[in-house]
């Protein structure tokens, strides 16, 4: 079968999404070849639902995004794996977040994962998974300059041997 | 969620899920949907042989689709969805 991507998105938002092609410059296929097994490599996870930790993280700004409704907040968050989902909490403004905030799971498995390394499927789990907001100005601009190559750093630090990357 | 858009931005590996925004792995509380939707993406992650690689979950939403769209849907609009939604309404 073939997954209808608009399914869940209203018709009227459709033309919005569909055949906007690659953004200029970006035309080229991005690879980068995953050389190790799965059961010897260390797998962190990234969402885009605007987790953070409640009692010591600040939330994404949402103010500014009320105020300038086409910007986006580019920071990040480290997420421990380990956060007893109690901790966590969702910034997020074009979402019901009910079922996010019930189960986190939906969007950072991070249990699921961890369960898939007692099992041996997966080799281990980064430390620190990360939480950033989907809904970002088009341009990219605070995530080329700043938000990127930090991630970058950070999963490097993590030994992160691969990333699955889950939108929101 | 939208993987069409994905394959049209160039990500080099993508998993298809038919499930509603906010929802990536799955039903909260269904913890063997979410198990499963991450092993298929970490297995399209370690095995897939070429950029633009894309694998669709074949789950369907246990949720009624009119009772799913709605709820997905934030309680207040947002911020840029009111500001479409007044566009389109001074031009009407």
């Amino acid at each position: 079968m073939n997954v209808d991507s608009f399914r869940f998105l209203p018709r009227t938002f459709r033309p919005l999404y569909e055949g906007r092609g690659p953004f200029p410059g970006e035309e080229d296929a991005v690879w980068a070849p995953f050389e190790k097994r799965l059961a010897e490599s260390r797998i962190a996870l990234l969402t885009s639902a605007g987790v953070y930790l409640k009692a010591t993280q600040e939330s994404f700004d949402l103010a500014r995004e009320q105020t300038h409704p086409e910007w986006g907040d580019p920071t990040w968050r480290r997420i421990p794996a380990a956060s007893n989902p109690s901790n966590l909490a969702v910034a997020h403004l074009h979402i019901n977040d009910e079922d996010l905030l019930a189960d986190p799971e939906v969007a950072l498995p991070a249990k699921a994962l961890a369960q898939l390394v007692t099992d041996g499927v997966v080799g281990g789990a980064s430390p620190e998974h990360i939480s950033v907001m989907g809904y970002q100005e088009r341009s990219l601009e605070g995530w080329r300059q700043r938000t990127l190559p930090e991630l970058i750093v950070q999963l490097r630090d993590q030994n992160a041997d691969g990333l699955i990357l889950a939108p929101a | 969620m939208m993987p069409s858009v994905a394959e049209e931005r160039r990500a080099p590996r993508i998993v298809g899920v038919e499930f509603p925004f906010g929802h990536a792995f799955g039903m909260p509380g269904d913890k063997r949907m979410q198990s499963q939707t991450l092993l298929l993406a970490l297995r399209v992650l370690a095995g897939a042989a070429a950029p633009g690689t894309r694998v669709d979950l074949d789950v369907e939403w246990p949720v009624p689709l009119r009772e799913a769209y709605r709820a997905w849907q934030p309680k207040v609009a947002s911020p840029i969805v009111r500001q479409f939604l007044e566009a389109r309404r001074s031009t009407a």
